[in-house]
């Protein structure tokens, strides 16, 4: 049993604990689940859902916000 | 100060089920800073704002967030879709939008070529059809072409945006033509969005009767941004008094505005 995972979050190959949740991650990440939206393989996570979804091996991960734009 | 609402005795700008009393809409990409981008907004008196999703930074350290300059009780935030290149994209981008929650609405960009950044038509009406059928309010950024126009409109969008220009050009209003004749068949508001490069810009475009306005880089790119968000303001109430006043027909000779009798021998 390995203590950690691969996954990819926002193109990057992070590393995080076997059977964390969507929520534990952006806990890792220190980012507020408020402020942030959440895509896992490409299906859209809502908010109250997040501690529900565990992160597997190769999940893709898009962590998008609003930025300045036209 | 009054607001151009009480100066012109016009209606307010409905959208969607939601109205505004400017018509002046502005974008928050390409400021110096942010600061400077919030002051000019404020200058602007722009409720409608326009944000872009793009993945969060990962690296703390470098905070990007317009909302950390913005107030989203105070501005109403229209997502776009800026940078899509396929029907697919667009609907992942104004889904992820959405889910941000403050609204239904999404200005859609479907764009086709690189160079011109102008729309690929066919994307932006499939891609419309499916945001519509699942409840978003989908203002249109299009051509100034009033056959996609029309298409755009049966599609269900709440809005169509045609453009002046190319995005970021600045090279005005190049077709007032067809903007009027896309506003005159058009049952939904009209906002030009993208082209504008300065004040005479968008006083020119709002005389031609369009509902409202949208800009980004010639506040953003002016040498004070500041001074240029308050001349787009007062800019876009003088175009549109000017179009409620019903400006005087054009004539190709002169005509004396002094009475030509009552002269001397």
């Amino acid at each position: 049993m390995n203590d950690t995972i691969d996954v990819v979050i926002n193109g990057e190959r992070k590393q995080t604990t076997p059977g964390a949740t969507l929520l534990e991650l952006l806990a890792e990440l220190e980012l507020d689940p408020r402020t942030v939206v959440v895509e896992h393989n490409r299906r859209i996570v809502r908010r109250p859902a997040l501690g529900d979804v565990t992160v597997t091996a190769g999940d893709a991960i898009e962590l998008v916000h609003f930025v300045g734009g036209g | 100060m009054s607001t151009a609402v009480e100066m012109l005795r016009d209606t307010p700008l409905a959208i969607g089920g939601h109205t505004f009393q400017s018509r002046l809409m502005v974008g928050t990409g390409k400021y110096p800073d942010m600061e400077t981008m919030a002051r000019a907004i404020e200058a602007s008196g722009a409720e409608v704002v326009t944000v872009a999703v793009r993945r969060v930074n990962l690296d703390r350290s470098k905070e990007s967030s317009v909302l950390h300059f913005l107030d989203p009780k105070r501005f109403f935030l229209l997502a776009n879709t800026a940078g899509c290149y396929t029907a697919a994209d667009a609907v992942r981008y104004a889904r992820l939008a959405r889910e941000a929650g403050f609204n239904d609405f999404v200005k859609l960009e479907v764009i086709g070529d690189e160079e011109t950044l102008l729309p690929d038509v066919q994307g932006l009406l499939e891609a419309a059809k499916i945001l519509v059928q699942e409840g978003s309010k989908v203002l249109a950024y299009t051509n100034e072409d009033l056959v996609t126009a029309l298409r755009l409109e049966d599609a269900g969008c709440a809005a169509v945006m045609p453009l002046a220009s190319p995005i970021g050009s600045g090279l005005g209003l190049l077709n007032p033509f067809s903007v009027r004749t896309i506003k005159r068949r058009l049952h939904v508001p009209v906002i030009v969005d993208a082209g504008v490069g300065t004040a005479s810009d968008a006083c020119l475009t709002m005389e031609q009767g369009v509902d409202g306005i949208l800009m980004n880089t010639a506040i953003a790119a002016a040498q004070d941004p500041v001074a240029m968000a308050q001349a787009m303001r007062l800019a876009t109430i003088a175009g549109r008094a000017a179009f409620l006043a019903g400006r005087m027909p054009r004539r190709e000779v002169a005509m004396p505005s002094s009475p030509t009798g009552g002269m001397l021998d």
